[in-house]
């Protein structure tokens, strides 16, 4: 049975004058994949942004199972506990270990105990092949590396949904492997996850729902059999068709 | 040559009978250095915290009210203390709460001067503590609201500890400024370091002689408080290599604290 999560009613943001998401309407269900593609420049981060609020909407409303997220109890940080996000530049604690940044979140936010903030934090770096390196520091790992202790750290927090800003766009080639093969085993546990990426091929056969963005609106969205072996709109089929050949 | 050997027999005269003195004034002036450097930073990182809260347009209007008259505040406050001599701030607290409010109100000396050496600290650790918050990268602000941190602990978990680190040099700075113009604090009667110069001059012809003591004095108080903070530095950034941890995990997440703190393998191996 799959409930929705969130839902997204008439969004718009403008930057001053610019607007850059235009009457965005979209809804996610629990185990929910889907993939924002999009070129550069489309608003694809803009709307994640929106969604955790670390931009505010302009206008339009973010619905999380049932409320306006406006309204939830404990306010923008209570809500960002049940969205995890995974930025493109990883954005881990510098001054902490790898270990402690996917505690600190746990015993400063939730309030658990040292031991079981440590025991949960464990159990996702091990699932991202990370627990060896738990004492390093961030700026002692590999992108691929700090980019799998980032969604650990999303993780440890249990959230009911996970965002992906383009995670592996800062990543030499070689190491885009480590990081979707990591999402890849997510989706098949059944994580709920919103991914922005390049990575058509992820797009097309580990998500279930694909949304093509254009300039600021959801031009197209449906299954990835949908969006890419049925494109409705020319600007689709010349997206597309740029990542094949 | 002789004039050197004279010298040498000054200073030890005077040392051999006035040691005590500049030993208690040197102690004096470290603590009041220290002690008010630490408090300014508490200040400084206090102002970081207060001045860094976000507002938006869509807050409510009292919390946005609320948070313009803390930044007024606080602009106010640095641009006073910082923009006016300490030896006047001194005279203002020491002899200007007695003004208005008699002789009872009088504040202590080693108080008065405390405050205020403090509070002129703090003033410019304000500025030093929001260049250094500025310094760092937004994404890690971001890193930490997105696990759903307020404020105060993306502050005092993830902003704050960098900032420290980046700023200990500016710290140092402040230090090291402070043991030596503490000195002003005579104008309340404060009896550090250089009021011993003056008392002990007063009473002998020993003028030269007595400024090499303090020289040698002052020097070896600030080099030795930047090689401490030197010290300090090293230790906040942390061994440069880590172990990795190639047992079996289970052992890890079965309530071994020490672990954290201590990255040592034996630990691992218990
Ligand atoms: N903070 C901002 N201020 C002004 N304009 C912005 C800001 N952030 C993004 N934009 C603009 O919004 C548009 C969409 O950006 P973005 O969401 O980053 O696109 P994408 O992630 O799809 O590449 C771009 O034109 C960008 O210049
Ligand atoms: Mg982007």
């Amino acid at each position: 049975m799959s409930e929705t999560i969130l839902e997204i009613n008439h969004l718009s943001k403008f930057f001053g004058k610019h607007e850059v998401l235009t009457d965005i309407d979209f809804s996610v269900d629990t185990g929910d994949v889907t993939s924002i593609i999009g070129a550069s420049g489309s608003g694809k981060s803009t709307l994640l942004r929106c969604i955790n609020l670390l931009e505010t909407p302009t206008s339009g409303e973010i619905i999380y199972r049932g409320p306006n997220i406006k309204k939830i109890k404990g306010g923008a940080p209570a809500y960002r506990t049940k969205v995890g996000m995974v930025f493109q530049s990883f954005n881990l604690f510098n001054n902490m270990t790898v270990l402690k940044n996917c505690m600190v979140g746990q015993t400063k936010v939730l309030h658990r105990s040292k031991e079981e903030a440590k025991k949960e934090a464990m159990k996702y770096l091990e699932k991202v092949g990370m627990a060896p390196y738990i004492n390093a520091k961030p700026r002692q790992l590999s992108g691929g590396q700090k980019q799998r202790v980032a969604i650990a750290r999303a993780l440890a927090m249990n959230p009911d949904i996970l965002l992906f800003d383009e995670p592996t766009s800062a990543l030499d080639p070689e190491m885009v492997g480590e990081v979707l093969n990591v999402m890849r085993t997510l989706a098949k546990e059944g994580t709920t996850m919103l991914v922005v990426t390049h990575e058509m091929a992820f797009a097309r056969d580990v998500s279930n729902k694909v949304v093509y963005m254009n300039g600021g609106v959801i031009l197209e969205q449906g299954t990835p059999e949908e969006v890419f072996g049925n494109p409705q709109h020319k600007e689709t089929v010349d997206f597309l068709a740029r990542f094949r050949n | 040559m002789d004039r050197i050997s004279q010298l040498l027999n000054d200073v030890s005269a005077t040392l051999s009978s006035s040691y005590m003195q500049y030993l208690v004034g040197a102690g004096k002036t470290i603590l009041l250095a220290v002690i008010a450097t630490a408090v300014g930073c508490i200040i400084g990182l206090a102002c970081g915290i207060l001045q860094t809260i976000p507002s938006e347009k869509d807050d409510n209007p009292v919390k946005r009210a609320v948070l313009f008259v803390i930044r007024a505040i606080i602009r106010i406050y640095v641009e006073v203390f910082r923009g006016t001599p300490m030896i006047l701030q001194a005279v203002f607290i020491y002899f200007g709460i007695p003004y208005f409010f008699g002789n009872g109100a009088r504040l202590d000396i080693t108080f008065a001067a405390y405050l205020v050496v403090s509070i002129n600290t703090g003033a410019y650790m304000a500025e030093t503590v929001r260049g250094g918050i500025l310094s760092i990268d937004p994404g890690q602000t971001e890193g930490a609201k997105a696990i759903g941190m307020n404020h105060f602990k993306t502050m005092t978990s993830v902003i704050l500890p960098q900032t420290i680190r980046n700023i200990i040099p500016q710290i140092g700075n402040n230090l090291i400024i402070n043991i030596k113009d503490t000195s002003v604090m005579f104008i309340i009667g404060y009896t550090e370091l250089f009021a011993v110069h003056k008392a002990i001059v007063g009473a002998k012809f020993i003028y030269f002689p007595s400024a090499v003591i303090e020289m040698a004095m002052y020097l070896c108080m600030t080099v030795i408080c930047s090689v401490l903070l030197r010290f300090w530095e090293k230790k906040l950034d942390g061994p440069q290599n880590f172990d990795i941890a190639t047992t079996d995990t289970l052992a890890l997440t079965s309530g071994m604290n020490t672990y954290i703190k201590k990255n040592k393998r034996e630990d691992i191996h218990r």
